[in-house]
């Protein structure tokens, strides 16, 4: 592995070794992937809406800065407080600063993955508060010290055996539990005493609307309700992308995420908050952390579109067989491949190139990014940066000079053929493609012989 | 009459030439005047996907010189078809609407543009391969991520021979995992999802699988020998100029 580097080749290739485990997880999201379509399938104006929610999202990124202040300004009125983060630090630091001033050492948290970006979570634990993820999934990964392997299903990546034996030596349950039943009412009774001990409660947003300064958080298991009825005081944080014009344009977004995400009809709880709730305090925290620069790069910002519904994930063949962990960021898969390179290009340089380029994200995706497209300009640009690893770079550079010149090409194609039927099979053997697979043929005659001989030329 | 150009990707032409010598076949038995324009090689494809689009850019400019003269230029390959009709705006854009207005793939150019319907026999089960870049960026299907009205432009092609019967396949157009150096870069995601594919088509009773790139039969052909299995691989050229043959 080289230093400072994600190698998803590396990882994915560790993932593929426990056959069970890579068919179980490739089918477990197939599962969904199906179930979004069923889903997107009774809804008879399916690519209309795409085309619709793309349409808003494109035209609010053009006037991100208008949205902002308008949700800044109408959110106030309604009493909320509105901070704008710079980047993760700053980020933190607010958050942090909140907790201290209000004294709180407990915290709920509900399925944030911009908290998780920004490592909320250690910051606030290094400086002796406790955070406890509310959704079961987060809550799981997290007992486990581990990151998300997924942004919508964080545990997806472990079996239900796996997190009995969790639950059994984290909260003391029984050993040898594995009925997700009894396992989310074991979660739930430990949750429960959580929430009435916490002092403060984080959410995440799902969308801003600047026309009324409120905003939604969607959740399956009711945690943003709960995690911010009981504390004095909520902590909003939110990326700079998640406004929305209007009150109206919502119901576009509600019914195409939840389709895409789980292929429910409607994700289970869409809790609405304008203002603080009577005698509570209402803290947004709107974060850039690199989003303006997406935004300033043409081709890319596309990808300032997403709802973050993950089924792009879900779709991805690569991502089935190669586990969330495997990318080596909070958000894997083909968006995290095309989001990570713009934080640190040369870490993360492998991401693009995981991918066939099958282009099943950008025909899933909801908010119409062109996912397949934007793995391939990222190709380029990496190439372009010489961050391509140098054997590479060196095979395409000979590959590219041959190809440019007919004779050079004839020659080394004959050449090729002639002596592959002569090597060593455990030559041919020992390398990344014939050590699963048989090399093509090699016929005596090119097509172009052939058709020289045909024509009589 | 209808004049073409024959453009053979450079592994058809080096590894797999009978594909490109049923192309040409079956072009000329539905009245085409095929010509193979000899100083051609690659669309660039591999070293562009691979992120060197500097290097790839003399190729394109390569391919236009041999390629701008004909009236139709037809392809057996939806990957390097898409390379052309829609990757070449990165490197050649002011030529990019020319070639996207008479570069085909050869599925594309038969029911499109000739308006074909073959006939023939071909009394085997066959598992069709929808390759990617055929399907979603040529869009010779409708694709099941998509809720458009279904169509498939390879199947109806085929499904008017005689004793041909489909494979059903539970994920009828997933990657088959080729996706060019990926093959190499991912050796292992690449295989397993090969050998996915591989187990559909074995489920759907698939005595041959085809598709209209050689690329992914390349790939699925490789596991199949290896594995010493007895489906074979076929281009869909070859059916169909196997099964119009005498007709
Ligand atoms: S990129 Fe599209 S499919 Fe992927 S998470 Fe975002 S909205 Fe969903």
């Amino acid at each position: 592995m080289n230093e400072g580097t994600t190698e998803h080749p590396e990882n994915a290739a560790a993932f593929v070794a426990n056959d069970a485990r890579l068919k179980w997880h490739d089918q477990s999201l197939w599962f969904v992937r199906e179930k979004r379509d069923r889903a997107s399938s009774v809804i008879p104006e399916w690519e209309s809406l795409r085309a619709l929610g793309a349409d808003i999202k494109a035209h609010t990124l053009s006037r991100l800065a208008d949205y902002l202040e308008e949700f800044e300004k109408k959110a106030t009125a309604l009493g909320a407080h509105v901070h704008f983060a710079r980047d993760a630090e700053e980020h933190n630091r607010i958050v942090h600063g909140l907790l201290r001033e209000r004294n709180v050492t407990r915290v709920v948290k509900s399925k944030s993955m911009l908290t998780e970006q920004c490592g909320l979570n250690h910051h606030l634990e290094a400086h002796g508060i406790e955070v406890i993820d509310t959704d079961l999934g987060e809550r799981i990964v997290q007992l486990r010290h581990e990151p998300p392997s997924h942004i919508v299903m964080p545990a997806i990546h472990l079996k239900k055996e796996e997190i009995g034996d969790l639950f059994h030596d984290t909260m003391g349950s029984a050993s040898g539990i594995s009925d997700p039943k009894v396992l989310t009412e074991v979660a739930r009774g430990q949750l429960r005493g959580n929430l009435l001990a916490a002092q403060a409660g984080i959410t995440g947003v799902n969308f801003a609307i600047a026309e009324t300064g409120g905003f939604v958080v969607c959740t399956n298991e009711g945690n943003a309700d709960l995690g911010t009825a009981i504390p004095p005081l909520h902590i909003a944080s939110m990326g700079i992308e998640k406004v929305i014009p209007r009150a109206k344009d919502l119901g576009v977004f509600l019914r195409l995420l939840a389709r895409s995400a789980t292929g429910q009809p409607v994700t289970a709880y869409s809790s609405h908050f304008h203002g603080p709730r009577p005698g509570g305090e209402l803290h947004i925290v709107i974060v850039d952390h690199g989003r303006s620069e997406i935004l300033g790069r043409e081709h890319y910002r596309r990808t300032l579109q997403c709802i973050r519904c993950g089924a792009c994930m879900n779709t991805c063949p690569v991502y089935r067989r190669s586990g969330g962990h495997s990318y080596g960021v909070t958000v894997p898969g083909p968006l995290g491949a095309v989001l990570a390179p713009h934080i640190d290009p040369k870490k993360h340089r492998s991401l693009p190139f995981a991918s066939t380029l099958c282009g099943s994200c950008s025909d899933v995706c909801p908010v119409q990014i062109d996912l397949h497209q934007q793995l391939l300009l990222w190709r380029g640009d990496l190439g372009r940066a010489e961050l391509i690893p140098l054997r590479k770079r060196a095979a395409s550079q000979l590959a590219g000079w041959v190809l440019a010149r007919t004779w050079a090409y004839e020659f080394l194609g004959r050449i090729a053929r002639w002596i592959l039927p002569k090597l060593p099979k455990a030559l041919l053997r020992a390398n990344d493609w014939g050590r699963q697979r048989e090399l093509p043929p090699a016929p005596k005659e090119s097509f172009r012989e052939m058709y020289r001989r045909r024509r009589g030329q | 009459m209808i004049n073409a150009a024959l453009f053979i990707p450079c592994y058809v032409d080096q590894f797999y030439p009978h594909v490109g010598l049923a192309t040409l076949e079956l072009l000329e038995r539905y009245g085409v005047r095929v010509e193979y324009p000899q100083a051609q090689t690659c669309c660039g494809q591999p070293v562009f996907n691979s992120g060197s689009f500097d290097v790839a850019k003399p190729i394109a400019d390569k391919f236009l010189e041999v390629f701008s003269s004909y009236q139709y230029i037809v392809c057996p390959s939806g990957s390097c078809t898409s390379m052309v009709r829609n990757h070449y705006a990165e490197l050649v854009p002011d030529r990019i609407a020319e070639l996207r207005s008479k570069t085909f793939e050869l599925c594309e150019f038969l029911h499109d543009v000739l308006g074909v319907k073959p006939e023939g026999r071909f009394p085997h089960r066959v598992g069709l391969h929808a390759s990617c870049h055929g399907l979603r960026e040529l869009r010779l299907g409708s694709g099941s991520e998509r809720r458009v009205q279904p169509f498939d432009k390879v199947r109806s092609l085929l499904s008017g021979l005689e004793g041909i019967q489909f494979a059903d396949l539970s994920r009828k157009d997933e990657c088959c995992g080729f996706g060019g150096t990926f093959a190499v870069g991912e050796e292992a995601v690449s295989v397993a999802m090969g050998n996915g594919r591989i187990a559909d088509h074995e489920r759907g009773g698939a005595e041959i699988i085809t598709g209209g790139d050689m690329s992914c039969l390349m790939h699925l052909d490789g596991l199949l020998r290896r594995q010493k299995k007895p489906i074979r691989v076929m281009h869909v050229a070859e059916i169909l100029a196997e099964a119009t043959a005498n007709e």
